[in-house]
C-alpha cells in the first residue's frame, strides 16, 4: 500500500458548543478516488473545510506526506497541492474564462506589482489545458457564466490539475446537473483519478460514488459510520446506508402495508 | 451579429453613446459652448470629479462604496493647510501628513468592512461624519472660523502649486494641470484593471469574494488597498482644491461622493461589484462636466443640473442591468461545443 498523501486521524471540529464533525479517519492515496457521502448536515462540508484549509479542525490530526497539519488559510493547503473545487463558488460568473483558469495564480512579467499579465501566453495555457480536457471554448474572453455547469465545474478540475494539484476534493460536483453533464463530470474525475491524483468526491448520491469510487465513508451526524474499500461494500450497501440505514428498515415495518 | 453583442456588452460603450449626444446636445443649445477655451473647461470639471471617480470605480468593480470620499478631500487640505499654518512650518510637510492621515482614513475603511462583515456603505457613512463634523469642529478650533487661513506666503507653496494647481494657455484656453493627472490616472487605473494581477483580483473580489478567496485571492489585502487608492485620489484632489484657492471652506466637500459614484455607474459600473472599468469612470466624470457647464452655457437655471443626472442615473442603472444580463447569458456568443460535437 503507498503512503496516504492525506491522512486524518480521529479529525474533529466544533462551532461553539455545537460539534460539528467527530473522531474521523480518512487517507488519501494517490490514484484513488475516496468518496465521502452524507445527508445535508452529515459533516461534509465541515471535512472538507477542514482539508482545504478555510477551518482548521479544533480536535485530531490531520497530516499531509505522513507530516502534522494545521492549516491557517486555502493557501497554504493549496502550496501543499490541495485543491478544493466548490460546487457553487468553483468560478467567478462575470470573468472571463481565461482569467478564472489563472485567477489567483496569474503569469506576471516581473515581480513588480503593476507588472503586466503574460495575457497571450495564459490564454494558449487555458486553452490548451482544457482541450486535454475535451472541453472546447469557443472564445476564451467570454465570461465563465455563460457557460454550462458540467463546463464550469470542467474548467475548475483542469485549473486545479494545471496548478500541480496532487489532491482534489471535489465538493458536490454533480449535484446541480443532468443526467448527461453529470457523466461528462464523472469522466473527468476518472481521468483525474487514472492521471495519479487523489480525489475526495463528495456527494450524496450514491450511483455516482459507487461509479468512479475506490473508498467509500458515510458521514452521519458529524461521525463516520461506514468506511469500506471498494470490495467490501456494494452499491445496494450504500444506498440502504444513504437512505437511513436501520432507521429505515424500522420505518418500513412501522408503516408496513398489506402487500 | 456575435460581435455587435459581444461590443454592447462592453461596460462603457453605452457611456460613451450617452457622453456624445448630450455634448452634441449643447454644441446644439449653447453657441458660447462651441469653443476650445470652454471645451478646455468642461475637461478641467470633470477631471476635479474624474480623479477620485476612477478609484470609486475600481473600488465598486471590487464589490464595495465609499460615502466618505468627498468630504476627505477637504479634510485632507485642511490637514495640511492648518497644521502648516498653526506650527508655521513648510507645507511640504504638512503635506505628506495629510496624505499619511488619507491613508490611514482609507485603511480604516478598508479594515474596519473586512474585518467586521459590515457593508462598507455604513463604515464609510460613519467616517464620512465623523470627517464631517472633524473638519468644521477642528477649523473653528485652530482658526476661529469655518475656514481655514491663507496659505500662500508659507515656504513650499511655489512648489506644491505647480504639482498641484498649475495652468498653462493653449490657444485661446487655460488648461489646467488635473486635466493631466486625471488621465494619467485614468490610464493606470486602466491597465491595473485589464493587465495585471491585480486587476485579476479586483474584478474576481467583488464578483465572488467566496470563489477567489478558495482559490488564494488576498481578499482583504486586496479591498483595503482600493479603499487606500480612493482616499489617496481624495487627497489629489484635495491638494489641487488647497493650491488652487489657498483658503478652503471646511463645510465644502460634502454630496461630491454621490457625484464619483454617479459617474462610475454612468460609466457602466455594477453596483453590485465585479463589472465596469476605468475609462467608464471617466467617461461618467466627463458627461458630468459636460453637463454641468453646459446648462450654464444653456443659460439654464443651474438647478435643474441635479435633476439631470438623477435622471442619467436611472437610464444607466438600467442599461448596466440589461448589459450585465446580457454578458452571463449566452445570447452574445455561441455556444462552446462538448466534446461529442453536440452543443450543450
Amino acid at each position: 500500500m503507498t503512503e496516504p498523501l492525506v491522512e486524518l486521524i480521529g479529525v474533529g471540529r466544533n462551532y461553539g458548543p455545537i460539534r460539528a464533525l467527530h473522531g474521523v479517519d480518512l487517507r488519501v492515496r494517490a490514484g484513488e478516488v475516496t468518496c465521502v457521502l452524507g445527508d445535508n448536515g452529515a459533516g461534509k462540508s465541515t471535512l472538507i473545510k477542514i482539508i482545504s484549509g478555510l477551518h482548521p479542525h479544533t480536535s485530531g490530526s490531520l497530516r499531509v506526506d505522513g507530516e502534522d497539519r494545521h492549516f491557517g488559510s486555502p493557501r497554504e493547503a493549496l502550496d501543499l497541492g490541495i485543491a478544493t473545487v466548490y460546487q457553487d463558488l468553483a468560478v467567478v460568473p462575470l470573468m472571463e474564462v481565461w482569467r478564472n483558469f489563472f485567477l489567483g495564480s496569474e503569469l506576471t512579467s516581473g515581480r513588480f506589482p503593476l507588472a503586466g499579465m503574460r495575457v497571450r501566453e495564459m490564454k494558449r495555457i487555458a486553452d490548451q489545458e482544457l482541450r486535454k480536457m475535451g472541453i472546447v471554448v469557443a472564445d476564451l474572453d467570454q465570461p465563465i457564466g455563460t457557460l454550462s455547469g458540467g463546463q464550469r465545474q470542467c474548467v475548475a478540475i483542469a485549473r486545479a490539475v494545471y496548478f500541480g494539484a496532487r489532491v482534489l476534493i471535489l465538493d458536490e460536483p454533480t449535484a446541480a446537473l443532468g443526467v448527461k453533464q453529470s457523466g461528462v463530470v464523472l469522466k473527468y474525475i476518472a481521468a483525474a483519478r487514472d492521471a495519479g491524483l487523489g480525489v475526495i468526491l463528495i456527494t450524496h448520491n450514491p450511483q455516482h460514488a459507487y461509479l468512479v469510487g475506490d473508498h467509500f465513508v458515510i458521514l452521519k451526524l458529524g461521525t463516520a459510520v461506514l468506511d469500506a474499500q471498494r470490495g467490501g461494500v456494494t452499491l445496494k450497501d450504500l444506498t440502504t446506508q444513504m437512505a437511513g440505514g436501520d432507521e429505515i428498515a424500522e420505518l418500513a415495518r412501522e408503516l408496513e402495508r398489506p402487500s | 451579429m456575435r460581435h455587435l453583442a459581444r461590443l454592447l456588452a462592453r461596460p462603457e460603450v453605452g457611456a460613451l453613446a450617452a457622453a456624445f449626444v448630450i455634448f452634441g446636445f449643447f454644441l446644439l443649445v449653447a453657441p458660447s459652448f462651441r469653443s476650445w477655451a470652454s471645451f478646455c473647461t468642461v475637461l478641467y470639471q470633470s477631471s476635479t470629479i474624474g480623479i477620485v471617480a476612477v478609484g470609486v470605480g475600481l473600488l465598486m468593480i471590487g464589490g464595495e462604496f465609499d460615502l466618505s470620499a468627498g468630504v476627505i478631500t477637504i479634510s485632507a487640505g485642511l490637514v495640511n493647510s492648518m497644521f502648516c499654518w498653526y506650527f508655521g512650518v513648510n507645507l511640504w510637510a504638512g503635506a505628506l501628513l495629510s496624505l499619511l492621515f488619507c491613508l490611514l482614513v482609507g485603511f480604516l475603511n478598508g479594515w474596519l468592512v473586512t474585518r467586521t462583515g459590515i457593508p462598507s456603505f455604513l463604515i464609510t457613512l460613519g467616517t464620512f461624519f465623523v470627517l464631517q463634523g472633524a473638519n468644521l469642529g477642528v477649523t473653528k478650533l485652530v482658526t476661529g472660523s469655518v475656514s481655514s487661513r491663507d496659505i500662500s506666503a508659507i515656504d513650499g507653496y511655489g512648489s506644491l502649486q505647480r504639482i498641484f494647481a498649475s495652468s498653462s494657455t493653449l490657444g485661446s484656453a487655460t488648461v489646467w494641470i488635473t486635466v493631466l493627472w486625471w488621465v494619467l490616472f485614468v490610464g493606470l487605473a486602466a491597465w491595473t484593471s485589464r493587465r495585471t494581477r491585480i486587476g485579476n483580483w479586483i474584478y474576481a473580489v467583488g464578483g465572488s469574494a467566496a470563489s477567489a478567496r478558495a482559490v488564494g485571492v488576498p481578499v482583504t489585502r486586496t479591498k483595503i488597498g482600493l479603499f487606500m487608492t480612493v482616499s489617496f485620489l481624495g487627497w489629489f484632489v484635495g491638494m489641487h482644491s488647497l493650491y488652487r484657492f489657498n483658503t478652503l471652506q471646511a463645510g465644502n466637500g460634502v454630496g461630491n461622493e454621490f457625484l464619483y459614484i454617479i459617474a462610475a455607474v454612468v460609466g457602466g459600473t455594477l453596483l453590485t461589484g465585479g463589472f465596469g472599468n476605468a475609462l467608464g469612470s471617466a467617461i461618467g466624470a466627463f458627461i458630468f462636466g459636460t453637463t454641468s457647464l453646459g446648462i450654464v452655457y444653456a443659460g439654464w437655471d443651474p438647478n435643474w443640473f441635479k435633476a439631470f443626472l438623477g435622471v442619467m442615473l436611472l437610464l444607466a442603472v438600467l442599461v448596466n442591468t440589461y448589459v450585465k444580463r446580457l454578458a452571463t447569458s449566452s445570447a452574445g456568443f455561441s455556444r462552446s461545443v462538448s466534446p461529442e460535437g453536440e452543443p450543450t
